[in-house]
């Protein structure tokens, strides 16, 4: 495999989001009379600037941490290597199909569990003896178990999200992206999630990882991006160096680290066998 | 290979002071070449960009399968919350035709001059819920699958595509209970039945191309689905639903152009296929007789059939022509309009 190739080059984006029913008059009919008098059209929308410029390339193999506060854009830009967000300026070129694994990901709501697991699927472009032969695999790795025959919105969040992410990490990819898709499982989905991880890397090639957990993204990565505002701050092979210095700059703690290794003293995160 | 990545050269700062504080450390691995160049010349593609329409139609075609269980599962969850549950599929068509024969039939006596006008009027409401139901349904479609839409990779137009065949679901149920009532009000069955299979399957294929434009339309301008029931309303009156356009006192041009249109059209189609009474009553079904016709314009209560006698507004023959080529037109021009925009739809 041929460990120098780009799989993903992010060339200056501009992602942008349109807002409608942003504040701003009190929301009556005579308001919006008067702004379409005063031809101030489509008064309420906003836009909010979500990546400004944001360029960088991913190699096969990396593993690349995207850390940042909430509101920095990470998910924006995951979406957006995905190709499911359009960008506003810029390009993204990604080789091959790139899946997104996000917390966010939401099925329909108001199906059954198992519905939304062959709908999940079938729109990833499986046929319907693949996902026959998926189906069991993946209930069992969601460990929803009877609840697969309920609506999905009487799921608790974590279950919600352990489906999720079993049904999209079924398929195996060129480009991953995992969106905090972790963080709402218990100890026993993360160290599943884990291993499911890094086997779909050793496949895929390029992994992104969106987490809040920052010893996750120190033991799985070895890239980090820093964003702030939609910007980066910073990235780099320095991982154990780059979190210490976000750590730093957004209050907290230190982390006490073996000298000589880098390696936390205290890990919290299940350790790979 | 790895020797190409370069660990010296600065990375994008985001602003000055942290590149000055950061300049040490910074190892981020970029070509000098610029970038889409460089990726252009390693054979990456641009992630969100529209695939020409040849593999666009064959990535749809792939998603069929998607595209139906996304119709059941619609279908489904959209009956869940009521007690009586799937058989609101087929409460709702009965009740609508009950509905208007109460109003239109039993109250306003708007039934003179039409033999069999229930029969009439239900294929009517039934025939045109389809093609209004389509409209309105997907104009909300991209907004309304939004987290899918951001979540997953597939062919945008299989989400509108799936709300025209939940729609052509419930009109095939609409046509059971249609059938029963024909059977019960006295229409014989005929191979002239057989009509309505080519009738509904241009009027899906006419579906399906609108839908595939409102869904777009609808997906950034969300005064357009306000505006939407207005529009079909004005549009049931103007189509023929529950008075014939021959009986409209407009001058013999408007009311042809009102009776190609194509919700008109599909319904007349509908009509003869399944009423012998249409088809026996239809203007021109018998040769021009000026006397007759007239008595059936002064009191056509007491001469029910004679319309027959009456010249027709646009030839009958040509109804089949007229519906292939809106058939064509909407599928052609609505998969177009849709395709142009796949790349946007992820936007909110």
């Amino acid at each position: 495999m041929d460990a120098g190739k780009p799989m993903v080059v992010v060339d200056d984006l501009h992602v942008v989001y349109r807002v409608f029913g942003a504040g701003g008059d009190r929301g009556t009919a005579a308001t919006a009379l008067l702004r379409i008098l005063g031809r101030k059209t489509r008064g309420s929308i906003r836009e909010v600037h979500a990546i400004r410029g944001v360029s960088f390339v991913a190699y096969r193999g990396d593993a690349v941490g995207v850390i940042g506060r909430n509101g920095s854009g990470k998910s924006t830009l995951l979406r957006a290597v995905a190709g499911l967000l359009p960008a506003e300026r810029g390009n993204v070129y990604t080789d091959g199909e790139a899946a997104l694994l996000g917390v966010n990901a939401a099925l329909l709501d108001d199906l059954t569990g198992e519905r939304n697991v062959v709908l999940g699927c079938l729109a990833m472009g499986m046929t319907k003896k693949e996902t026959k032969e998926k189906y069991p695999g993946i209930v069992e790795f969601s460990g929803v178990g009877d609840f697969v025959d309920l609506p999905m919105k009487a799921y608790s969040s974590g279950m919600g999200s352990r489906l999720r992410f079993a049904i999209a990490a079924s398929k195996s990819q060129d480009i991953l992206l995992v969106d905090e898709a972790l963080a709402t499982g218990d100890a026993e989905f993360r160290v599943k999630s884990h291993a499911r991880i890094e086997e779909l890397r050793q496949d895929a090639g390029t992994v992104f990882l969106v987490a809040h957990n920052l010893e996750e993204v120190e033991q799985t990565c070895n890239r980090v991006i820093w964003l702030e505002r939609g910007q980066i701050v910073t990235q780099g092979e320095n991982v154990i160096e780059i979190i210490d210095r976000y750590i730093d700059a957004s209050g907290g703690a230190p982390v006490e680290r073996d000298p000589v290794t880098g390696k936390r003293v205290h890990a919290r995160v299940p350790l790979k066998a | 290979m790895s020797n190409d990545r370069r660990l010296s050269a600065p990375g994008r700062l985001a602003d000055e002071d942290h590149g000055a504080e950061n300049a040490g450390i910074l190892t981020a691995y970029m070509p000098d070449e610029p970038l889409a160049e460089f990726a252009l010349a390693h054979g990456l593609r641009v992630a969100a960009e529209r695939p020409p329409i040849g593999p666009y139609l064959k990535n749809l075609w792939q998603r069929r399968h998607f595209i139906m269980a996304f119709a059941t599962a619609r279908n489904i969850a959209m009956y869940t919350e009521a007690r009586l549950g799937q058989l609101w599929q087929v409460l709702t068509p009965l009740l609508n035709a009950g509905v208007y024969f109460l109003v239109f039939g039993e109250l306003l006596h708007i039934s003179r001059g039409i033999p069999n006008y229930l029969d009439f009027l239900v294929t009517g409401v039934f025939v045109f819920n389809f093609t209004s139901r389509a409209f309105i349904t997907t104009s909300t479609v991209i907004t309304e699958s939004l987290p899918l839409i951001r979540a997953l990779h597939f062919p945008r137009a299989a989400l509108p595509l799936a709300y025209v065949m939940i729609e052509l679901e419930q009109m095939l149920l609409s046509l059971v209970v249609l059938a029963v009532i024909l059977v019960c009000t006295g229409e014989p069955i005929t191979w002239y039945w057989l009509l309505a299979i080519p009738a509904l399957l241009l009027q899906t294929i006419f579906c399906v191309g609108c839908g595939l434009a409102t869904a777009r339309l609808g997906s950034n301008v969300n005064d357009f689905s306000q505006l939407l029931p207005f529009l079909t309303r004005t549009w049931l009156y103007v189509s023929g639903v529950i008075f014939q356009i021959s009986t409209l006192d407009i001058g013999r041009k408007y009311a042809a152009l009102l009776q190609i249109n194509p919700a008109a059209l599909y319904i007349t189609l509908m009509r003869e296929a399944l009423l012998a009474t249409q088809r026996e009553s239809q203007p021109g079904a018998q040769p021009f007789n000026k006397l007759k016709c007239e008595a059936w314009h002064l009191t056509p209560a007491k001469h029910l059939d004679w319309s027959a006698y009456c010249a027709p507004i646009t030839n009958p023959g040509h109804y089949w022509y007229y519906a292939i080529a809106w058939a064509l037109l909407a599928i052609v021009v609505g998969f177009y309009f849709f395709w142009r925009a796949e790349a946007q739809y992820g936007r909110g």
